[in-house]
């Protein structure tokens, strides 16, 4: 297992409802997106199976930060071996889920 | 008395004769009309088989001369020995054990899938010498020139006492490796399932064949086209609709070949559904040159598609094809008759688009399955995957893709042929598909062999398709936009990683690099809830119960 920890910061505090997709079977992966007081930094902790990708992992999460620009929010993943493509997916229906969540609860 | 070269021309005839007296003295009564029994295999191989012979022993994509394969490794080598063995396909463990064993020793060949790994421990080992790897219709082509075979150990479904053949739907490679065997002074050896008093069909004329052998146990044959929707995945999903979209309604193509694997299978599930909502039913994929894949069913049952020659048959399709005559070509008896050969030479000169996947491309879009320890060969991917310089006549997707061409590089006008190869940019365990070196090149110098064995040459490839979007090579201006434009498409690979981000955003304002988001695509609806078919159990449903999928497919 390999722990890695990115934040970044400046991005517009959005709010939402805690929200969780996909499932953790071989080749897939698990994003827990929730709402945290962060100053507007939106954090990612990954845990994953596989080991000496941190720096893919790294382009992955810029990225998707550079997207969607969301802050004060902490996103959680639960890797299993999953490949970028599905990684990028997984991340944007997480937080489109949040988002939407949020909306239909108001 | 014979003038010399009189002498010459009657020599392998007279071979031939000695070899069949020699078979009558051995068979004895035993030989009935054309039929030898199963227990005088052996002997009659070592009859027949001269040290030295050249030998084709059928190994098709698909069946398997297996009994005759099974025969061969029992000769005493002592009688029989160095032999020169022929194959499409090495697929069985006795395609191997005949050089282990001291019967053979050189090899032509074009595919070995099953045995790839053996194959490259025992070239290591010096245990086999291979003269070259082709493809089909290369090695085809040279059964008629340098390699003919002085006896070819052929498979079929059923005989009859005179020797014709029925090949049923497999017909496969067999009649070109009779053809060529036949008239040129060899020998024609053929196993069958059973023994009739009339063939349903006659696929390979009785005068062909000099003797059948009733096998003991039917044939070998591999469902090697069936692919279970249940694991197609978004990803999948996305590039078939980024193909449909981008492409097949780009270019109009009618006329396509599709090669193995997932990311075509989700193409195929996506005409009914996602090429239907577009409007292209009648626009895009009427006719082919493919293999009965299962996953065809619902976009041939919603009337996408008028004709499909195939390669061979796919297990448990039989009797679908057989109530689809007005798709599949099918004989008096109803069932299909494929025919390698000739279905090689339509994907080449008759498709404008072929699209498969592979497993590594470099940065001038070479592309290779080789690895370095695997010998796999080509089969027939290189054929279908490239520009038919010998083609003649014009369709608007030939046309156009010339015309894009030539926006880059003047020339008289002539058309191209849509080559697009289709991968995720990582495959599974993180195996990148793209590399700065193909693996080809280490196997080629660990093989000794004269050129590294690339499957689809860069030139060759109009478009690369991955999860990123699509790269049209044929509007890039030189080698270096078209490095930047693969490199563009390359996702998170270190190729990808390590592109000329200015360059790439050029690329795509041209329209050279599509992105899903160019295409119209939105990424959320690529979900599988596009596919026409969700499991095995579905394309059953959707063949009116016709389609019988082998055991290991159900899972119901």
């Amino acid at each position: 297992m390999e722990n890695l920890k990115y934040r970044f910061d400046g991005g517009t505090p959005t709010r939402g409802v805690t929200a969780i997709v996909g499932v953790l079977g071989s080749g897939n992966l698990e994003v827990l997106v929730e709402p945290v007081a962060l100053g507007g930094a939106c954090e990612i902790e990954v845990s994953t199976a596989a080991r000496g990708f941190g720096s893919i992992w790294q382009a992955v999460m810029k990225d998707f930060f550079a997207r969607h620009r969301v802050g004060d929010i902490r996103v959680s993943v639960n890797d299993a071996g999953a490949t970028p493509a599905i990684v990028s997916l997984r991340l944007d229906q997480a937080i489109e889920t949040y988002i939407a969540q949020g909306k239909s609860k108001t | 008395m014979l003038k010399p070269n009189e002498n010459m021309r009657d020599h392998e005839r007279q071979r031939r004769n000695q070899k069949l007296a020699r078979a009558a003295s051995v068979l004895g009564a035993s030989l009935r009309d054309k039929i030898v029994p199963a227990d005088l295999a052996v002997r009659l191989l070592e009859a027949v088989i001269a040290p030295g012979d050249r030998v084709c022993l059928e190994g098709d994509n698909q069946k398997q001369a297996d009994f005759l394969a099974q025969s061969l490794i029992q000769v005493d080598p002592e009688k029989v020995n160095r032999l020169h063995m022929l194959q499409s396909v090495l697929a069985l463990p006795e395609h191997l054990d005949l050089y282990e064993l001291g019967i053979a020793e050189l090899l032509d060949f074009s595919f070995s899938g099953p045995q790839a790994a053996r194959l490259a421990r025992m070239v290591g080992k010096k245990q086999i010498r291979i003269g070259a790897i082709h493809t089909y219709l290369e090695l085809f082509s040279r059964y008629f020139v340098d390699l003919t075979p002085h006896v070819a150990l052929v498979v079929a479904q059923s005989a009859d006492a005179q020797g014709n053949l029925y090949t049923g739907p497999n017909t496969e490679d067999t009649p070109a490796i009779v053809e060529a065997t036949a008239f040129k002074n060899g020998i024609v050896i053929a196993q069958v399932n059973e023994l009739v008093d009339k063939v349903p069909r006659v696929d390979i004329p009785g005068d062909w064949v000099n003797f059948v052998i009733p096998s003991p146990r039917p044939h070998v044959i591999e469902p090697l086209f069936t692919r279970d929707p249940a694991q197609i995945s978004e990803i999948q999903v996305l590039m078939a609709m980024m193909a449909i979209k981008g492409i097949y309604a780009e270019y109009g193509v009618q006329r396509l070949n599709h090669g193995i694997g997932f990311d075509t299978a989700a193409i195929e599930l996506l005409l009914p559904t996602y090429a239907e909502s577009l409007g292209l039913k009648g626009k895009i994929c009427s006719h082919w040159a493919l293999n009965p894949h299962p996953t065809m069913i619902p976009a041939i049952e919603a009337g996408f598609v008028k004709s499909i020659h195939a390669f061979g048959s796919e297990l448990g399709m039989e009797n679908y094809i057989a109530a689809r005559p007005d798709v599949f070509f099918t004989g008096p008896d109803g069932s299909m008759r494929s025919n390698r050969a000739f279905s090689q030479a339509a994907g080449h000169y008759a498709c404008d688009l072929f699209i498969g996947s592979t497993l590594q491309i470099d940065m001038a879009g070479n592309s290779s399955t080789a690895t370095l320890d695997r010998i796999s060969g080509f089969g027939g991917a290189p054929n279908m995957g490239a520009d038919a310089g010998g083609r003649r006549h014009a369709s608007p997707a030939w046309l156009k893709a010339g015309e894009q061409r030539r926006s880059q590089q003047p020339g008289i006008p002539r058309g191209r042929k849509l080559v697009v190869q289709m991968v995720e940019t990582f495959r599974e365990h993180m195996q990148p598909a793209f590399v700065a070196e193909l693996d080809a090149w280490k196997l080629a110098e660990f093989a000794n062999m004269p050129i590294p064995p690339v499957m689809i040459y860069g030139d060759d490839v109009t478009h690369i398709l991955t999860e990123e979007g699509i790269a049209n090579l044929l509007l890039c201006a030189n080698a270096e936009e078209r490095e930047q434009a693969i490199r563009g498409v390359a996702g998170y690979t270190e190729m990808g990683l390590g592109r000329d981000a200015r360059m790439v955003e050029n690329l795509r304002d041209r329209g050279v690099i599509r992105r899903a988001e160019d295409m119209g695509i939105n990424k959320r609806d690529a979900t599988r809830d596009l596919l026409a078919a969700h499991s095995i159990k579905d394309l059953v449903r959707a063949s009116g119960g016709l389609y019988q999928p082998p055991v290991r497919f159900r899972n119901w």
